[in-house]
């Protein structure tokens, strides 16, 4: 029997057990953005530190850039006042910032990939819950809270308990239109959105062996919606060949040697686990979130459970939920009508996400009344959809399309909902709130979903809308 | 450091389940360089949706223990939801279980969140609502709740509860007591020889 990935990465982090009983853990990478780092640097100011492997921490700004009008000094004061902060601190401190004149800047979980900076075998920390999304290379990879951020700049290391690992299978192949969403939507339905506390997650099977690296990333993103610490895929050749070639990675034959460190990194066959669950894809189709989180969901055939259905210690976080979102319980979700659509954010704001729903906008138009918004996870993402000519399909077909950021993923920037309005969105939150108006109300699902709704204006099958052939 | 062993004060109920930490405090505040401040727009959006919100109400102005359900705090890992909730007056929550970055945010701020069961739950926060200036103290040393004649056991994890009791809740001094086992663990790695 062989330890499990996660416990090897942590073993090699360990620098030693402190008082509390905690693991003093190092932290390979440390990834920064402009709203919960201001704080920290504060907090090395007053105690007069420094940080202390700035070569480890890289910065970028993603949530409160508009994704319209970017002219300095933004519209926004206080956001202008965060970007200045991020300038100094980055400056001041020796730190990399990939900031709004940089080709590298976007989405802190789209860039830390993208630039080769996330590797298997990392511990991989940011002020941000959905740095699990990092995870898909085989890394360990926390959100943490802004003193938290301190520490690491100060140490490169932190306090952390070990969580237990679950390994969650999912056998069989995916249909067509059934997305990496659904697949992660289906487990926090299937596990609710406590039921990963106390857990790492490492997502095996054959279906995410065949996923490719963004569809990982977008599987790992929402662990931490599941409760899960954190969320992993063990590093396979899909990991090596997106890494190859990318700045941060070594070249040559440094490469493949790594490469071969990472290989032996992977769970073997015998490994163990705390936990394990299995699922089978057929069990899975396009799902869409019905609550106010992420585990309140349904398959686009079914209705809304009865309330009674639910365990009876839910029912009344059930019953506030349909009463916010004004859904009645027994009723199917599709033909649930929208106001607004959104595409983007670092669950599904990669290209091949543009790719899959430019697919389906082509040759159609966004039904009347529905503003519908493209938010390119970072630059070198927009750069490269507007070389396929995507951005001209989206256009054509009325949706607008943006500069990079979080956009309408947080009510953070310009982007937001008004009043009562109904979103479909292809981000990772539902929560009362979340996308800018107090009482807004959010449908999460695929951005192929989010397209097809777009068009009908209301939550559609997308099944129906793609042709079988072209699978 | 200051050890955290006893806190006393007035209650604050909200026995609801899965509050996330939007709602603790909506993102639109998270526009800011500096802490300063954020205590009052906790749970903004919450209190203008509903004026009979807890935070809303008068005779609960002076409360500093916050008695919540289920899942307090999932979502973010910002830190600006346990420091709004600082800042308003919170000094010790007591709930049902506790998102794990919360929890650790909170605990790094020196806020213990403890754990009791919900029929527990349930009753001190009908008894704070018939009796707003009831007195409750947190005993962390003991893992004890009390109030009126009541004693309640409550749990906190192991680690949360030495660094609390200890007064070693800072642990940033901790981790650069290490510096030199940090910089040997770092000579091991095999990326950080490139
Ligand atoms: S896209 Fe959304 S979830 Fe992702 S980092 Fe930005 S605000 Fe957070």
């Amino acid at each position: 029997m062989t330890t499990n990935l996660f416990n090897k990465v942590w073993d090699q982090h360990t620098v030693g057990t402190l008082p509390s009983g905690q693991t003093q853990l190092f932290i390979g990478l440390h990834l920064i953005h402009e709203v919960t780092s201001p704080q920290a640097f504060e907090m090395l100011r007053e105690r007069k530190l420094k940080v202390m492997y700035p070569e480890r921490t890289f910065a970028t700004v993603d949530h409160i850039v508009p994704t319209d009008n970017q002219a300095r000094p933004f519209a926004d004061g206080l956001a202008e006042q965060m970007m200045s902060a991020i300038e100094v601190n980055c400056d001041e401190f020796g730190i990399t910032l990939f900031d709004l004149k940089d080709d590298r800047q976007g989405i802190v979980h789209i860039v830390g990939p993208e630039e080769g900076l996330t590797q298997p075998g990392l511990t991989i920390a940011c002020g941000d819950s959905h740095t699990s999304t990092h995870g898909a290379f085989g890394a360990i990879a926390f959100g943490i809270g802004t003193s938290q951020v301190a520490y690491v700049l100060a140490t490169q290391t932190l306090a952390m308990n070990k969580p237990q690992v679950r390994r969650i299978e999912v056998t069989g192949k995916l249909a067509s239109g059934v997305y990496a969403k659904d697949v992660i939507l289906y487990i926090i339905r299937q596990l609710g959105v406590k039921g990963g506390i106390g857990y790492a997650y490492e997502y095996a099977g054959e279906v995410f062996d065949r996923m490719n690296m963004e569809e990982r990333m977008t599987v790992c993103n929402m662990s931490i919606e599941g409760g899960a610490r954190c969320g992993y895929v063990n590093p396979d050749e899909t990991t090596i060949e997106y890494l190859r070639g990318r700045p941060q990675v070594p070249q040559g034959d440094e490469f493949d040697k790594a490469a071969d460190e990472w290989r032996a990194l992977a769970s073997g066959p015998d490994a163990t686990f705390d936990d394990e669950v299995r699922f089978s894809a057929d069990q899975i189709e396009p799902t869409v979130t019905w609550g106010i989180n992420p585990a309140q969901s349904v398959g686009i055939s079914e209705n809304i459970p009865p309330v009674d259905e639910f365990p009876a210690d839910e029912q009344t976080g059930v019953k506030e939920a349909l009463e916010y979102m004004s859904l009645e319980a027994g009723k199917p979700i599709r033909g649930q009508k929208i106001d607004v659509a959104f595409i983007g954010s670092c669950t599904n704001g990669r290209i091949s996400d543009l790719r899959e729903a430019a697919r389906i906008a082509e040759g159609n138009k966004v039904a009347s009344g529905v503003k519908a918004i493209v938010v390119p996870g970072s630059q070198k993402i927009l750069k490269q959809a507007e070389s396929e000519g995507l951005h001209e399909i989206f256009q054509a077909a009325g949706f607008e399309w943006r500069a990079a950021g979080c956009s309408m993923c947080l009510a953070m920037n310009p982007d937001k909902l008004q009043g009562r309005e109904v979103s479909a969105s292809s981000s990772n939150r539902n929560f009362k709130g979340r996308q800018g108006s107090p009482t807004g109300r959010t449908l999460l699902m695929s951005p192929a979903m989010v397209t097809a709704a777009a068009i009908e204006g209301a939550v559609t099958d997308v099944r129906e809308m793609l042709s079988p052939v072209s699978v | 450091m200051t050890q955290i062993t006893q806190i006393t004060g007035t209650g604050i109920p909200l026995l609801l389940d899965d509050i996330d930490t939007d709602r603790i405090i909506p993102a639109r505040f998270l526009r800011c360089v500096s802490f300063d401040g954020i205590g009052e727009h906790a749970f903004e959006d919450d209190r203008q949706q509903d004026k009979s919100h807890p935070f809303n109400q008068p005779q609960y102005h002076e409360g500093s223990i916050l008695v919540t359900g289920r899942n307090f705090g999932c979502g973010s890992s910002r830190e600006h939801a346990p420091q709004s909730l600082m800042r308003w007056g919170v000094k010790a929550i007591i709930g049902e279980s506790f998102a794990e970055i919360f929890f650790g945010n909170c605990t790094s701020l020196g806020v213990p969140c403890v754990t009791a069961e919900r029929p527990a739950l349930e009753a001190l926060a009908s008894l704070i609502k018939s009796d707003p200036p009831l007195e409750i103290n947190v005993d962390l040393q003991a893992k004890e709740v009390r109030y009126a004649d009541t004693v309640v056991p409550v749990d906190i994890a192991a680690s949360a509860h030495e660094a609390l009791v200890s007064g070693q809740w800072d642990f940033l001094s901790q981790l650069l007591e290490n510096k030199d086992a940090i910089r040997k663990t770092a000579s091991q790695l095999s990326y950080m020889q490139s």
